[in-house]
């Protein structure tokens, strides 16, 4: 590391936030760096996916990169009642008030959230908190039809998939209590929507 | 999506008014028994379960209000009971668990015959939220169906009771298919695919099959249909004062 470098480092950690008095260019607000941003603002109801991992950013509007005008967020509820929505909607847009413009979070149904949106490293990660991320059981079928009620969802703590459905509903809208036969263990599914 | 003219704005302020009406009504109804259903498992599914009718009640509640300049939380707490609009199905009181699981599944069935009629709809507000509570929808059908077929076959108290529960509400199952007034407007701006009358006979062939399985008397035609949204009894009166107490006791609180 330069000795540069260094200074900065210390000079940040003493101000406590990054952007110091040092700062010569303006921070760029591109696309890319709000989705980077929004990766940092976890789900409060499962805390270790981030909003992109969860799948519900619909779309981001930056405006000219070079302005000071408005950043809008359109996200995708997961439910549509959840009570976790204007938690989300507020982290979004303090995170993204480090900007340092204004910031429009909203909600659309434009298309709906389905389980199938959330990303492979937010699938990894609710396996290892014990979750198991939403199967295929809905995938493809007819919205309204009726899906399996009792897919094999493999266990997410021994992998076995002599598991049984428990509970259609859950501690949060958008889970399902299940049961393994093997570990003997209860564990907690995504909803296949 | 082709473009077509606004809806006629009346017409689907009443539709909208229905469905939230019945959203809220049953949600209500269905969180009378966290903490007292027969099991633990049936606690939370009930608990969820109002809560997601609850959330679509929030939703349509906020078009409606904004299709009428109306603060959503207004239209659902600060009406008298003779200006709510759910069906005559959703009136009766919470009564045993088969009374709960025969209201289920009659309104769940109808409930997705109705939301299906909608969701290719011309207004796109509408459609897109359809789209989204269909998907819901079919968990709460699941539920209502397996609970269903439990009762149904079990000989003795079970299938008694059920069948005590169904000689009380099927005859205003399909109230649910009230004509709403303006009704013609809307299908005719495609906001939704039929009448109310040919979704009735949608739900009837959907849920014939199921009966007949079960050996279950089919519910019968409503007694005066035209009329099924109005006229609430004793029984919802009592349900209004819980749910409006505590705006009653503060108006305009928020929580």
């Amino acid at each position: 590391m330069s000795e540069a470098g260094i200074q900065i480092g210390v000079a940040r950690t003493r101000s406590g936030a990054i952007a110091g008095p040092q700062r010569t260019a303006a921070p760029v607000v591109d696309e890319a760096a709000v989705h980077s941003a929004l990766t940092e603002v976890m789900d409060p109801e499962l805390p270790m996916l981030s909003v992109v991992d969860l799948g519900i950013i619909h779309r981001v509007d930056v405006g000219p990169a070079s302005g000071n005008g408005l950043i809008r967020v359109e996200i995708l509820p997961t439910f549509v009642g959840c009570p976790a929505l204007e938690l989300i909607k507020s982290s979004i847009a303090e995170r993204l008030g480090a900007f340092g413009r204004p910031v429009e979070v909203s909600a659309t149904f434009e298309v709906p959230w389905t389980s199938e949106r959330i990303s492979p490293a937010g699938r990894a990660a609710l396996l290892a908190a014990g979750i198991a991320p939403p199967g295929a059981g809905a995938a493809g079928s007819i919205p309204g039809g009726l899906i399996d009620l009792e897919p094999r969802v493999p266990c997410p703590h021994c992998g076995s998939r002599r598991t049984t459905l428990e509970n259609l509903f859950g501690p949060t809208q958008c889970r399902t209590i299940r049961y393994c036969a093997d570990c003997r263990q209860p564990f907690e599914s995504i909803k296949s929507v | 999506m082709t473009a077509t003219a606004a809806p006629p704005a009346t017409a689907l302020a009443e539709l909208l008014r229905s469905m939230a009406d019945d959203e809220f009504v049953i949600g209500f109804s269905d969180s009378e028994w966290t903490g007292i259903a027969p099991l633990l498992e049936e606690d939370v599914a009930m608990s969820s379960l109002a809560q997601d009718e609850l959330g679509h009640a929030a939703a349509l509640y906020g078009l409606l209000g904004e299709l009428t300049g109306t603060d959503p939380d207004a239209l659902a707490y600060d009406r008298e009971p003779p200006e709510y609009r759910h069906c005559r199905l959703l009136d009766h009181g919470r009564g045993d668990w088969a009374m709960t699981i025969a209201r289920r599944f009659l309104y769940d069935t109808a409930d997705v015959i109705r939301l299906e009629a909608l969701a290719e709809g011309s207004w796109a507000p509408l459609a897109d939220l359809v789209g989204k509570l269909v998907r819901e929808e079919r968990y709460h059908r699941m539920h209502a169906g397996a609970w269903l077929d439990r009762l149904a076959r079990s000989e003795g108290e079970p299938r008694d009771r059920l069948l005590a529960a169904l000689i009380v509400l099927a005859p205003d199952a399909a109230t649910v298919f009230t004509p709403i007034e303006g009704e013609a407007e809307l299908v005719a701006a495609h906001v939704m695919d039929a009448p109310m009358t040919e979704l009735e006979g949608r739900w009837r062939a959907s849920i014939a099959p199921v009966f007949g399985d079960l050996d279950l008397p089919m519910p019968p035609p409503a007694t005066d249909p035209e009329r099924g949204r109005l006229n609430h009894g004793a029984d919802f009166d009592w349900l209004w004062g819980e749910f409006t107490s505590i705006r009653r006791a503060d108006p305009g609180a928020t929580w």
